[in-house]
């Protein structure tokens, strides 16, 4: 939120926190941002497979995601969106 | 004084041969397994395209523009270079592989069964980053299962004492177990995003392998119609470990390729790949002659794309850690334009 | 294929008679072969008619390099040919599965993992 719509830092959390539904504490707590991030499928550390898994979206995935969840525009996602809906945009 | 022509043996060694003594090798590997094999020996057409192939001091030949064959790569990689990953990209963009292939050093699917998640990670971070189909191999190895490898009593230890119906039923009990693992591993690389299953190498332990890599092929493609099932053989032969298993009906020990092809086409496989070993002890000519009497039968009915193993040591290449270009690519051509297979 | 030092290996093998990978259509023959179980022959006809070439068009890098980049379908990225632009990695396969009208199992798994509407049943 700081780089795509320039918020300072009390109100980037708080945009983040109303969007997840958490509280501002828990966007730095671990142990709550691990089932959220997982429960959104915002990504997680592939820590040995063990707690994010192959069901779970990693990389570009997660982002595709976090775009969505927070209802911003996320570079690499549009333009994955752009180049893998070559013959059929609608349905990207 | 007939011309003497730099050549290879099967062990990779280079000697010099006349034209007349490559010709001898190419009629005498194609008649000894012919006989063998109860198949017939090539035509003299096809002898005469061979004997061009090999009677040539050319470094390196190839097939004609336009007859190229999809290669399929099972165990890409050298282990060595970068990571796992790394190495399919590297085989995928610097060699022109068309399929290439996750697997673990330990190639079997008992052993990767204790790891599969992190196998399945590689798998999705490899689709990720691959545009190549890449499929998950191991071998299905059954011997895995017997003692001390495994849970179940060692048959071939029964068999040296006569307990033959203990032996039978230890193979299949073993076999059980797995065709278990084989579903276990891939329901995990299906989910992981794999394109494909290869079982390599089935057969390496018996009929019994064989058994569980067909068994094993048929509930995959009713579980994953879109998936491609590739399987590998170890040798030209099905050894009968047990020798009364059958398969739709059919007695697997002693099947030869084109039976082998018929039973990976009915159970559901949408790749088979032959494997005829190499005599080391031979020339290339003499080998090459071999391989390709003994899988011709199989190319006459396929119906499913056949891709002949052509690695260090078996399908004309010799057996040798650095196989030399000239024998890797007069195998190559031979194999593409006598039976016009589909790929390697 | 089977074991052997690379360059003696595969790299003789596919300069001797290999289609090429994605420098040509290798991979899309290749899944042709993997997801419909059909023969060299009739899978480069198949491959061949959706991208409107010639079946010797498939092995020829300099035919495919302008095809796959017309359709989206992944190029390779190296020292004086970067065309970040261009549909790669597993952007390349979302349009692949499209042209070959097959399913693509990461595909269809990563639309799942981020919503994105399936075209196929996998």
């Amino acid at each position: 939120m700081q780089i795509t719509r320039g918020m300072r830092l009390t109100e980037a959390k708080t945009y983040v926190a109303g969007k997840l539904g958490v509280s501002v504490l828990d966007l730095s707590d671990p142990t709550v941002m691990l089932d959220v991030r997982k429960e959104l499928g915002l990504g997680g550390i592939l820590e040995s497979g063990e707690i994010t898994d192959i069901d779970d979206p990693m990389g570009i995935e997660a982002k595709f995601n976090i775009a969505a969840v927070l209802d911003v525009p996320v570079n690499c996602v549009e333009r994955f969106r752009a180049k893998a809906g070559r013959r059929r945009p609608a349905q990207i | 004084m007939e011309p003497r022509i730099a050549t290879r043996m099967g062990d990779g060694s280079l000697v010099e041969m006349t034209r007349s003594e490559i010709k001898a090798d190419l009629e005498e590997g194609t008649q000894q397994s012919a006989k063998r094999a109860k198949v017939d020996p090539l035509t003299q057409d096809e002898l005469d395209h061979l004997l061009d192939i090999y009677a040539s001091s050319a470094r390196f030949t190839a097939v004609d523009i336009g007859d190229e064959v999809v290669m399929s790569n099972d165990g890409t990689g050298t282990k060595h270079i970068g990571n796992r990953v790394q190495d399919l990209q590297t085989y995928e963009q610097v060699l022109g592989i068309d399929i290439v292939e996750l697997w673990q050093i330990d190639y079997s699917y008992k052993a990767i069964k204790t790891n599969v998640a992190h196998e399945g990670q590689a798998m999705k971070i490899a689709q990720m980053l691959c545009t190549n189909p890449v499929q998950y191999g191991a071998m299905p190895d059954l011997g895995r299962y017997s003692k001390p490898d495994g849970p179940i009593d060692n048959w071939s230890e029964l068999l040296p004492l006569m307990k033959v119906d203990e032996a039978r039923a230890a193979q299949i009990e073993a076999c059980a177990m797995l065709v278990e693992d084989i579903n276990f591993v891939a329901d995990h690389m299906v989910e992981a995003g794999a394109d494909g299953i290869d079982m390599d190498t089935t057969g390496a332990a018996g009929d019994a392998d064989f058994l569980a890599g067909l068994t094993a092929c048929r509930m995959l493609r009713e579980k994953y119609p879109f998936l491609g099932i590739e399987i590998g053989m170890a040798s030209e032969f099905v050894l009968g470990m047990h020798g009364q298993l059958e398969f739709d009906g059919e007695r697997l020990a002693g099947m030869w390729p084109k039976d082998q092809l018929r039973m990976v086409q009915a159970a559901g496989g949408s790749i088979y790949g032959p494997a005829v070993n190499i005599n080391t002890g031979k020339s290339t000519a003499w080998n090459i002659a071999r391989a390709i009497t003994i899988i011709k039968p199989a190319m006459e009915i396929a119906e499913i794309p056949v891709h002949v193993n052509v690695g260090m040591g078996v399908g004309g290449v010799p057996t040798c850690v650095y196989p030399p270009a000239d024998a890797t690519s007069r195998a190559s051509k031979a194999f593409v334009e006598i039976l016009k297979i589909d790929g390697y | 294929m089977g074991t052997g030092d690379p360059l003696g290996m595969e790299g003789a093998h596919t300069q001797a008679s290999g289609m090429g990978g994605m420098r040509t259509a290798g991979d899309l023959v290749a899944r042709m072969q993997m997801t419909r179980r059909m023969r060299l022959k009739e899978a480069k006809a198949y491959v061949a008619d959706k991208l409107g070439c010639t079946p010797r068009d498939l092995s020829d890098p300099s035919a495919m390099e302008q095809i796959r980049i017309e359709k989206g379908l992944g190029t390779l990225p190296f020292t004086s040919s970067v065309r970040p632009g261009e549909a790669g990695m597993i952007e390349a396969k979302f349009n692949i599965s499209q042209v070959l009208d097959i399913p693509i199992n990461s595909v269809e798994r990563f639309k799942e993992r981020v919503g994105l509407a399936s075209s196929f049943a996998v």
